[in-house]
């Protein structure tokens, strides 16, 4: 598994489109700091450009990838290699990369402007990791899309849908629920409802760990609420590495039965 | 050497492989004929386990092989088209291969006889379909693997690489290597095949030599044979 990863990754890593990804992040927080002298205010703005941007480059690239390699895999597979091992290198190959792009290319900025120095060091290293969990995320759940669709077109509209669907529907979807049984006590429905997307658990995750109320929303209120700070913190972490684990152990399953 | 018995496969609703019996002595070359979707690709890939069959089972040298992966050390394999990772170089992708499994011996010979030289050190997204197609030789023929398994190799080649191909498989027989060929080159066929596989339907129509195959047909080239065997069958 690792030599695969290995190399795949050496391939991502060249790739044209990592450079831009990492550029962009670079140039994202120089200008944020620039616009916002304030870190801890910086931190704030960029925790909603994290969770919305790295599930889409994730999805993408998730996708992409896999229907860029299809061919490849092929010669790998003829190779002595066990099919897991070749599914799970690429898988993590891709998610390394993206990763790193996003801590090198956010982490030179702010260490350039003095966050070892500041008291937003954790609250910043827990934002870079969390851009890294959810991108593990959504290249798993890309992959599996890519996996089950042959067609390229039918896997990426599904991958994109997948993105929009946890990133803008599912929140308008439950805005519109609580709206309509307004009568009823909800709470434990928001907790549950939480749990089946990542998005909104790295959301409440990370304004758990800033401690800033106000922007928690109903959802992050209820689990404050219920779980208590560092207690929630430790359940939304689970459940968001449970969030890898089981997409990953679904490409191992799918990849086991796929033709090629 | 390739014992495979009862095959079945099914893409949905097309049955590809019905029922396929066949095997495979050691030694020589096997040429696999048959129109377009008679199963040729499908059986390559099952012996591969890339597909995976619906039942049926498959041995190599007495040993089944559905499910396991040890046994493709054996095997050398080259695809029809190859599409390499595009930002990798060539000796990249080389090193690679080697480090994935053993048994390589005679790269720099193949990388002279294809005149690869000059490509070692370009990314293999800017190779032109023909050169790719010699690197894609290169890895298979790199490997002293028992059983080689070349799906079209032909294609895309110019006349020089095409001859040089032609004498490493003979090369590659002498010393006593299996090797499937799976091609619609009717001209290739009767210049090196020793044994003709021809599928129809997903099952074995004929297994012989040419000199078998034309006199069952009553025709006098194997090209009028072929196409005497599909205007019979309605193909």
């Amino acid at each position: 598994m690792f030599k695969i990863l290995k190399y795949g990754f050496f391939d991502l890593i060249r790739s044209r489109w990592s450079y831009i990804y990492f550029l962009f992040y670079l140039s994202l927080g120089f200008i944020l700091l620039f616009l916002n002298q304030d870190v801890s205010k910086a931190v704030i703005t960029l925790l909603n450009i994290i969770i919305v941007l790295t599930p889409l480059i994730g999805t993408l690239f998730g996708v992409m990838y896999y229907y860029n390699s299809r061919e490849f895999i092929e010669l790998l597979l003829s190779q002595p290699i066990k099919r897991k091992n070749i599914f799970l290198g690429q898988y993590f190959g891709i998610s390394l990369s993206l990763s790193l792009s996003l801590v090198i290319g956010l982490g030179i900025p702010f260490v350039a402007y003095g966050i070892f120095g500041s008291t937003e060091i954790f609250n910043f290293f827990s934002l870079l990791l969390i851009g890294a969990i959810l991108t593990f995320n959504f290249v798993a759940l890309a992959y599996i899309l890519a996996l089950l669709f042959e067609d390229r077109i039918k896997g990426f509209g599904l991958a994109i849908i997948s993105w929009l669907f946890f990133a803008v529907i599912y929140d308008g979807l439950f805005l519109i629920l609580l709206l309509v049984f307004d009568d009823y006590p909800l709470d434990k429905f928001a907790l549950f409802a939480t749990i089946f997307n990542p998005i909104d658990l790295s959301r409440i995750l990370i304004l758990l760990k800033l401690d800033i109320s106000a922007l928690l929303g109903y959802t992050g209120a209820v689990f404050q609420d219920f779980f208590g700070t560092e207690f929630g913190m430790l359940f939304s972490t689970t459940l968001l590495l449970l969030w890898i684990l089981f997409p990953v152990l679904t490409i191992v399953y799918i990849s086991k039965r796929k033709d090629f | 050497m390739i014992k495979i018995t009862n095959l079945h496969k099914q893409f949905g609703k097309l049955k590809v492989l019905d029922g396929l019996n066949l095997s495979f002595e050691k030694g020589g070359i096997h040429t696999i004929l048959g129109p377009n979707g008679s199963g040729k690709t499908t059986l390559i890939k099952s012996i591969l386990g890339l597909v995976i069959p619906n039942s049926g089972s498959i041995e190599i040298n007495e040993k089944q092989i559905l499910g396991l992966w040890e046994y493709r050390n054996e095997i050398s394999y080259m695809p029809q088209i190859a599409h390499f990772p595009q930002n990798l170089k060539v000796i990249e992708l080389f090193n690679m291969i080697k480090d994935l499994r053993s048994g390589a011996n005679n790269e720099e010979k193949l990388v002279s006889g294809f005149k690869l030289e000059p490509f070692l050190d370009k990314k293999l997204g800017n190779l032109s379909g023909g050169t790719s197609q010699k690197v894609n030789i290169a890895i298979t023929f790199m490997f002293n693997s028992p059983l080689m398994i070349l799906d079209e190799p032909t294609t895309g080649l110019d006349p020089v690489a095409l001859l040089h191909l032609k004498n490493l498989i003979q090369e590659e027989k002498e010393i006593g290597k299996t090797i499937l060929i799976s091609t619609h080159i009717m001209s290739l066929v009767e210049e090196i095949a020793d044994e003709i596989v021809f599928l129809l339907e997903g099952k074995i129509y004929f297994q012989g030599t040419v000199n078998e195959l034309k006199e069952k047909t009553l025709q006098n080239d194997l090209e009028n044979a072929i196409a005497s065997i599909l205007r019979e069958n309605n193909v």
